[in-house]
């Protein structure tokens, strides 16, 4: 665990979010405390990716708050949480350059910037591909690429949106293994997926949405093996997709 | 006959760079890509902005800007010849037939291109990396320079064809030039005057270095689009 100081916990009040009249989440109060992975689950159009956003800020709530312990997740200079798209967003440079653009762009100077890309791309065995261009590596390595910029920001808490959804099952194992590593260094991990499967292998914790309403949360242990609502069953033993 | 003569002494007036003919040409080349320097300098930018910025009239300002891409030069010509003329706003400069002058007006061709292509390949870009920027806080402004950057191999092409409009065209600085031997005559006017004169040898020797000018631009956009797929996967 780092002793730093931390923009955790979140405190999620209220949350809510309607475009066009419609209602897509809909009074969502939770908290993140700091450790472990917590995945948010539910079918489709359930508000999960929507969530996620929120919570990092790039969409404004209509209603409820988003607060972090320290104000905006900010610590000196730097915001504190980053995130990790589900199609990874590949600047048209080399993957080197991508992690220094970000790097920049959250206001480090040259020579942090230098030595915080060269350690995030040794960090995840991605060294031997830094001066290629990103966009031309394969789907596993962008997102690889896309976690490794998501961490050399050094953030307390990193966002992963559905991160291996479109990848093979052997991308997909190396994805998990470094959230796996993320979390045993101390990161904190918030993700969506709607692979069940992936839910089981990595989360601490769950959060089920159904139909923008948090219906359930708690431990993973627990809600796999005894969902207290009709719709997490539902959900859990397959039945429910919508 | 005449006409193959005239050709091959087109052909020995550019191998043997007579003086008089590479004077035309540098000096065409010195006001083209001075023009598409300026234009690229304040286009670029002002493109990327419209592209990201929302506000009232952005619609209209947007038609306005593309259809100045199609603004006849022998208008643009006018235009600044009126603005320089004596009696005109700017007159005092005393700039009306000179190389100023014909740069001042090929801005203006130029500057519409560039600004409506900058703008529509900017808005793509960012509809690509809205989420990734934002997230990192470059929003708005902030996120041009980024945007400008990753876009250099499409925007490269840009000024290319902001390059062939000056280059190839009469009308304006014909008007604002004044077609003065040694000092204002262009590529362009020098092959108007020359045919209608009847003196094939050099406009016949400037046609040829100018469709291999507009050869070499085109390799040059080509080479550029496979450039940026090669190296940027664009």
């Amino acid at each position: 665990m780092r002793d730093q100081p931390t923009i955790l916990p979140l405190a999620v009040e209220h949350l809510g979010f309607a475009a066009d009249g419609k209602t897509l989440l809909d009074d969502i109060s939770w908290t993140l405390p700091r450790g472990g992975i917590t995945i948010i689950i539910g079918p489709n159009g359930a508000g999960k990716s929507l969530l996620l956003r929120l919570c990092h800020g790039l969409i404004t709530p209509t209603t409820g708050s988003v607060c972090w312990a320290l104000p905006d997740g900010v610590i000196g200079r730097n915001r504190r949480h980053a995130m990790v798209f589900q199609r990874p967003v590949m600047l048209r440079r080399s993957a080197r350059a991508n992690i220094l653009h970000a790097l920049a762009a959250s206001g480090f100077d040259r020579a942090a910037c230098n030595e915080k890309a060269d350690a995030a791309l040794s960090r995840f065995g991605l060294s031997g591909l830094a001066d290629r261009p990103a966009r031309l590596m394969s789907g596993g390595e962008q997102q690889r690429l896309a976690i490794a910029r998501a961490w050399s920001l050094s953030p307390d808490v990193i966002f992963l949106d559905e991160p291996s959804s479109h990848l093979d099952p052997g991308a997909t194992r190396q994805i998990e293994e470094m959230l796996r590593a993320l979390r045993s260094e101390g990161v904190t991990l918030v993700m969506t997926t709607h692979d069940l499967g992936q839910a089981r292998r990595l989360a601490d914790t769950i959060l089920f949405l159904h139909r923008g309403r948090l219906v359930e949360s708690g431990p993973a242990s627990t809600f796999f093996a005894a969902p207290a609502t009709a719709e997490a069953r539902a959900f859990v033993n397959g039945d429910l997709i919508w | 006959m005449e006409v193959a003569s005239a050709f091959a002494a087109a052909i020995s007036l550019i191998i043997g760079l007579d003086p008089q003919f590479l004077q035309i040409v540098l000096l065409s080349l010195r006001v083209t890509l001075t023009a598409v320097l300026i234009a690229a300098l304040v286009g670029l930018p002002l493109g990327a902005l419209l592209g990201l910025s929302r506000f009232p009239g952005r619609s209209l300002v947007i038609i306005i800007v593309n259809a100045l891409m199609g603004l006849p030069p022998v208008v643009a010509g006018l235009l600044v010849f009126l603005a320089l003329s004596r009696s005109g706003p700017l007159g005092s400069l005393g700039m009306l037939f000179s190389p100023a002058a014909m740069i001042v007006a090929q801005t203006l061709l130029v500057l519409p291109i560039i600004i409506a292509l900058t703008r529509q390949v900017v808005e793509d870009l960012w509809g690509e990396y809205a989420e990734h920027l934002t997230s990192l806080g470059q929003t708005g402004p902030r996120a041009i320079p980024t945007l400008l950057w990753d876009a250099r191999f499409t925007l490269a092409t840009t000024l290319l064809a902001g390059f062939g409009r000056a280059s190839a065209e009469v009308g304006a600085v014909l008007i604002v030039g004044g077609n003065i031997a040694g000092y204002t005559r262009t590529m362009t006017t020098a092959i108007a005057l020359e045919t209608s004169k009847g003196d094939l040898v050099l406009a016949l020797g400037l046609g040829i270095v100018l469709l291999t000018l507009t050869l070499a631009i085109n390799a040059a956009a080509f080479g550029a689009s496979r450039v940026g797929a090669r190296f940027a996967g664009t």
